[in-house]
């Protein structure tokens, strides 16, 4: 029923197919970049590059290794943006699993891009918002309109290695897991990553060498503030109690005068 | 008051509480936000050629475009550059004007097709008429005009590739190449000496049938990634990947071993394994498939006792002449029994056998010594050997992938043959997840060099006839080659069918037995008219009007700073191309003077891939049809109708005006509708049973007589009476070739649909697959014919009577471990011999490069004592060669910005070069400026206990483009290889220094 992304490390070789696709289905302009003396642009995600291919060279005990890694937004079950956002722009898909985006209702606050645990939505300077050139945008929005036409993300589609695969969430997690355990093998570190961090992350990983090596947060949570200050409810239970409080004094004031009247004509009466 | 109020109040207030139970929920599901095409197209990149689908609107604009799933290749999948091509063609740079440069002048001005293709025509009249030679100074017919030069196109459908040769040779012209001179004509040279044909022997899904696969002067991952797919699925199935490079690369990632190898050493490198395997198979000769060897390949047979090499000889093969810089070949020969047979030692201990030969070659390829010319890591060095040898088993395989890594160097065919003859070793050709895997980096540089745009040969590999070659006969007598072994198939003895019926194509009823089949149309070429010598040319003022469609050699020619400065000196120039390239634009580059320069320059919007109907020819001899899925800017045209349209108006002055032989211009065939349908085209290159008036349903049909006609006769079959087989999109296949992944049905392969060649070394003398588990064909004894791939020869097995040998294109039949005769001209086998600029010398014998190549005039050579650092080109996955096809799409610039060269960390210590800043490279031939990527995935070769550095940059760039920077080839020499001149790339010398 809930649909996954799983990224294979150890067969990403790094082509980019993945961030062309995601521009070509998004119609994503292209931003100005410089070599700054490697292979990755550009050098971060923006409301125009909702997904980017990370190269690091690694060295482990005197072996080279060139790491990739795809980012893009995490499509958490438990998602933090989700819980702090006070517009609903944010919200979760309740049969597909993933994070959607919609920036008509987008207030531009920002508390998505502070709780973030990867860092990953990112504001459009100008019209400080997450922005899109559709309805869905800013962030990798899992090509819910492809999914839902029964077809897979642009960016699955394109890996030459078949390095992302789309599916579903239980078959992607059992076949990772067992691709970690035939690289342990060659590469003691490997691991599974998403199966249990923040609920369960959509976008899952095989990983050959430890997350940290990978720039990713080893056991991400929800930010306690992100708890607290879930902003939407605190919202809504203010209000309400503003509300009800009023309500109910608009009632008491009106049996106040009901009592009154009736003390009126009581009054009257006598 | 009432309570109802009350409660419709509190529901509104509730309703306010919380996000998700109660606010507007997120949609299930939207609708796509924009289509998914239908037509069909194959990517115009690299030579994968993956299936692509294209979307476009009411207006003919493409909407989307993205991966052909029903495709078997690619399923689906596209690198970088194939998920951009919709930035091909929806982009403001594309070029939607007929441009016309005036001699001196500073600017385009735009002209009309009709006044454009008139004063082209004008132009190639005028420079043959006063340039054209009927007979030459020692009287023999020649036919020929040196001043016309013409170079494209990889990237044209094999139609126009086609009718771009038929004009050419039409015209007379000599200096006739496209840009697989500069690829991968070595591959032709060597895998055609080794086995027969010079092409990819296997195809891009048989890798996924590999028990190991050797990636060596290739990037796959990089360049063709969709390659790297199967590769990946080999991997899945345990097959161990081995990378082989002077650099740490995106495919060095993936491998279980990285063998680092200074650039230029692969000889050194795999003779070390030639002699590792030869020790092996004498000790352990049950590990080997001493059937394979003994009967399939060329190990028994008996050589001239003449013959010696660098053994004996210090580098040397026997006859070298050191003032004509070339072997006499006589004593590379067999010893012939009485009846004309090669003599063979199937003991393989006579001391002449090529066995013994190969043996004492590479006797000297020890592991320390291999390792100090290559500079790789002993014990990695073992490794390889050991794992690649294990392939030698009868049920295992191995493939070689290769490319520019090990084409482009002046030693290259040697280079590719040492592949060769360690695949035949290991009985490796013809088998499943075998062979030797060219990979072509241009979508249809197979078709074109299939249909011969290259001045030595005509379509189909016909040889090029020279002024020798008098008549018909005397060219037949001269290239057919013969056999009296009667085991041998010997199938270019069919010469004659071919020559006779691409003549009737081309020249129709002016073409029979009385006119000797108007074999004197074709112009008579003699000596090396390949690119550096036509740049040559170019500087002596010999080329006067120069035609370049599809090919930016401003940028992709080597020495560039002097091909462009002799572009200067042409009286005009045709351009065809999508933008404004270089090469176009070469008048108004950077440092010069458009007023000084006199070149009248003809530039035409060209159609991209997607916008016309045609076929492509990928690496793996794959010809798919792709059709027109959405237009491009309105004034662009398809290289089919301006050529139709050039001949057309050649013929029209010809015929009004008269002019120098105009007969094969006049009698020229070309009759293919207004505007010329594409259709036709294909149609004449499979060829006609002229009789019955019907298409022809293989090259088996074909006749010397003239009752038969065919374009090329490697396509014959292609498009027969039941159809187009190129269009041909059915999945189908039986279990035997579901389990290889042979497609028989998707496509039309040269020769005859065969998808590996040589496939009838994949089964013993009985026909039975050497490998039972990934069988290519078996013989079915009952029905008494083959199953699975198209036999590559429907003869019975060895055991039985009337039956050939398997390598059916060599004149005895057999793999060439030892090429012999005239086939290679320095040499029969390969000897590790240093680049013509290398840091060291060399230490396999003082024979320092190899001996064969031309030295041409204008060649300046760098001393290592000014420029002591090796240098290599190459490319990223990014963009694509010449880089006008990439660099004008934002999302592909947004990737790769800028011009790069990649760095060691102790040389950028050294120099004080830090990373993301301007570097200055230069060579003895100019100087460039780049930003420099500091990295660990270069370091330091130890080389002969001597420190080398060597740096490596992306060859993509040039002044023109959204990104512009400076060209690696500013830094390259003009020197190429002792067979094809393919330019030495890959390994020259440069010093470095911050700016």
């Amino acid at each position: 029923m809930a649909k996954a992304m799983l990224n294979d490390v150890n067969k990403c070789i790094g082509c980019r197919a993945c961030q062309v696709a995601c521009k070509e289905w998004h119609d994503l302009p292209a931003e100005q970049t410089t070599n700054r003396g490697t292979y990755e642009n550009p050098p971060d995600l923006s409301a125009d590059t909702w997904t980017k291919i990370i190269f690091k060279e690694y060295s482990n005990d005197g072996t080279l290794r060139w790491l990739f890694r795809k980012e893009q937004c995490m499509h958490c079950t438990n998602a933090p943006c989700v819980n702090v956002c006070p517009s609903d722009a944010l919200q979760r898909h309740p049969t597909l699993g993933f994070v959607t985006y919609d920036r008509h209702k987008c207030t531009g606050c920002g508390y998505c891009v502070e709780f973030c645990p990867f860092d990953i939505p990112r504001m459009d300077k100008e019209s400080n918002k997450l922005l899109g050139t559709g309805l869905m945008g800013g962030k990798c929005d899992f090509c819910f309109d492809r999914v839902s036409n029964g077809l897979e993300p642009a960016c699955a589609k394109a890996c030459p290695t078949g390095a992302i695969k789309f599916g579903e969430w239980e078959d992607l997690v059992a076949e990772g897991k067992q691709r970690v355990e035939a690289l342990k093998e060659n590469h003691p570190d490997a691991n599974f990553y998403g199966e249990h961090e923040l609920g369960g992350l959509h976008m899952l990983y095989v990983l050959d060498e430890k997350p940290e090596v990978y720039d990713l947060p080893v056991g991400p949570q929800m930010p306690a503030a992100a708890t607290a200050l879930n902003v939407g409810e605190w919202t809504g239970v203010g209000l309400g109690l503003l509300v009800g409080g009023g309500m109910l004094g608009a009632a008491m004031l009106a049996r106040a005068r009901m009592i009154e009247g009736k003390k009126e004509e009581e009054s009257a009466e006598d | 008051m009432k309570l109802c109020g009350g409660t419709a109040a509190g529901a509104a207030l509730l309703g306010m509480l919380g996000p998700e139970s109660f606010a507007e929920a997120a949609p299930i599901d939207i609708p796509l936000r924009k289509r998914i095409g239908e037509k069909t197209s194959i990517c115009c990149y690299c030579g994968v050629g993956c299936g692509v689908i294209v979307a476009s609107d009411e207006n003919g604009k493409a909407t989307s475009i993205e991966g052909d799933p029903d495709h078997p290749i690619n399923q689906g999948a596209l690198c970088s550059k194939g998920a951009s091509l919709i930035q091909v063609t929806n982009n403001e740079r594309r070029l939607d004007k007929v441009l016309y440069r005036a001699p001196y002048s500073s600017d385009w001005e735009e002209v009309s097709w009709d006044w454009a293709i008139d004063k082209i025509a004008r132009n190639i009249k005028k420079t043959r008429d006063e340039n054209w030679t009927y007979e030459d100074e020692r009287g023999r017919i020649v036919n020929h005009t040196e001043a016309i030069g013409w170079d494209g196109s990889a990237v044209v459908n094999n139609e126009e590739a086609y009718l771009f040769t038929k004009f050419a040779r039409a015209l007379g012209i000599t200096y006739l190449e496209h840009c697989a001179r500069l690829c991968h004509s070595s591959t032709v040279a060597a895998l055609g000496s080794s086995f027969g044909r010079g092409a990819m022997t296997n195809h891009w899904i048989d890798i996924k049938n590999s028990n190991c696969i050797m990636i060596i002067g290739s990037n796959a991952a990089e360049n063709h990634p969709l390659a790297f797919k199967w590769v990946t699925e080999a991997m899945e199935q345990d097959a161990e990947l081995i990378s082989v490079d002077p650099r740490f690369t995106r495919t060095s990632s993936k491998a279980d071993t990285y063998a680092r190898m200074r650039s230029g050493t692969d000889v050194a490198f795999i003779g070390g394994m030639i002699k590792y395997v030869i020790e092996d198979i004498e000790g352990h000769p049950e590990n080997y498939n001493m059937t394979y060897i003994k009967e399939y390949t060329n190990a028994t047979l008996l050589v001239d006792p003449g013959f010696k090499g660098p053994a004996d000889l210090d580098g040397l093969f026997s006859g070298y002449d050191p003032a004509k810089r070339a072997y006499d070949r006589s004593t590379w020969v067999y010893q012939l029994d009485e009846k004309g047979i090669p003599k063979r030692d199937t003991s393989l201990k006579d001391p002449n056998c090529v066995f013994q030969l190969l043996k004492k070659q590479y006797s000297r390829y020890d592991v320390d010594t291999v390792c100090s010319v290559t500079g790789t890591a002993k014990d990695v060095y073992r490794k390889v050997c050991e794992t690649y040898a294990a392939t030698g088993k009868p049920d295992k395989s191995a493939t070689i992938i290769y490319a520019m890594g090990t084409t482009q160097h002046t030693n290259a065919a040697q280079m590719i043959r040492s592949y060769s003859m360690l695949q035949l070793l290991l009985g490796n050709i013809g088998v499943a997840g075998g062979g030797i895997n060219a990979a072509r980096g241009q979508s249809n540089v197979q078709g074109s060099t299939d249909h011969c745009v290259l001045y030595h040969i005509l379509p189909g590999y016909l040889k090029t006839p020279h002024p020798e070659d008098v008549d018909l006969e005397a060219y037949l007598k001269h290239y057919t080659p013969t056999s009296n072994d009667p085991l041998s198939a010997n199938w270019w003895g069919n010469y004659d069918k071919y020559i006779v019926s691409l003549l009737k194509a081309w020249y129709g009823d002016a073409a029979s037995a009385s006119n000797d089949f108007a074999y004197e149309y074709l112009p008579k070429v003699e000596g090396d008219h390949s690119h550096i010598a036509a740049a040559e040319a170019m500087n002596d003022g010999i080329i006067k009007g120069f035609m370049s469609p599809g090919h930016n050699t401003a940028v992709s020619g080597p020495n560039a700073n002097l091909e462009r400065e002799w572009l200067g000196n042409l009286d005009w120039l045709m351009v065809s191309d999508l933008w404004e390239s270089e090469t176009a634009a070469f008048w108004k580059r950077p440092g010069v003077d458009p007023a000084q320069i006199k070149t009248e320059v003809f530039l035409l919007p060209a159609q991209a891939s997607m916008e016309k109907e045609g076929s492509i020819t990928n690496s793996g001899r794959w010809s798919q049809w792709r059709y027109k899925c959405c237009d491009g800017p309105d004034m662009a045209r398809s290289d089919l109708w301006m050529v139709t349209e050039l001949i057309k108006k050649v013929k029209e002055l010809y015929d009004t005006e008269g002019g120098e032989y105009p007969d094969p211009i006049l009698n020229l065939a070309w009759d293919y509708g207004d505007p010329p349908d594409v259709h036709k085209v294909a149609k004449e290159i499979n060829g006609y049973d002229l009789e019955a008036g019907e298409l022809l349903p293989s090259f088996t049909k074909l006749k010397s007589d003239g009752t038969t006609s065919s374009g090329n006769w490697l396509y014959c079959a292609s498009y027969t009476e039941d159809g187009n087989m190129a269009a041909r999109r059915d999945p189908t296949q039986t279990p035997e070739q579901a389990n290889i992944g042979l497609y028989p049905n998707w496509s039309w392969c040269w020769p005859v649909n065969r998808r590996i060649i040589y496939n009838r070394a994949s089964v013993d003398l009985d026909g039975n697959p050497f490998n039972p588990d990934k069988p290519v064909i078996n013989w079915h004894p009952l029905r008494g014919k083959w199953e699975g791939d198209v036999p590559d020869g429907g003869w019975p097995p060895m055991s039985q009577e009337g039956t050939k040998l398997p390598f059916i294109m060599t004149s005895e039949g057999r793999g060439h471990i030892f090429a012999p005769g005239t086939l290679l001209k320095d040499g029969p086998i390969p000897e590790h011999y240093e680049p013509w600029e290398s840091p060291v010398g060399n230490l396999l014998s003082n024979t320092q490069s190899d001996p064969a190549v031309t030295i041409w005039k204008s060649l300046v050579k760098g001393d290592a004592s000014k420029y002591p650092i090796v240098a290599t080109t190459y490319r990223v996955s990014e963009h694509w060669l010449a880089g006008q096809m990439t660099r004008n799409l934002p999302w592909l610039v947004e990737l790769m910005p800028e011009m790069f060269v990649e760095v060691s960390e102790e040389l950028a210590e050294e120099k004080g070069i830090e990373n993301g800043k301007k570097v200055i490279v230069e060579s003895a031939r100019g100087k460039i400026e780049a930003v420099a990527v500091v990295t660990k995935r270069f370091t330091p070769f130890s080389i002969n206990g001597k420190r080398v550095h060597q740096i490596g940059m992306p060859w993509h760039w040039g002044y023109m483009g959204l990104s512009k920077g400076d060209s690696a080839n500013v830094l390259t020499p003009n020197i190429g290889d002792a067979n094809t001149t393919i330019p030495e790339y890959k390994a020259f010398l440069c010093d470095i220094m911050a700016k």
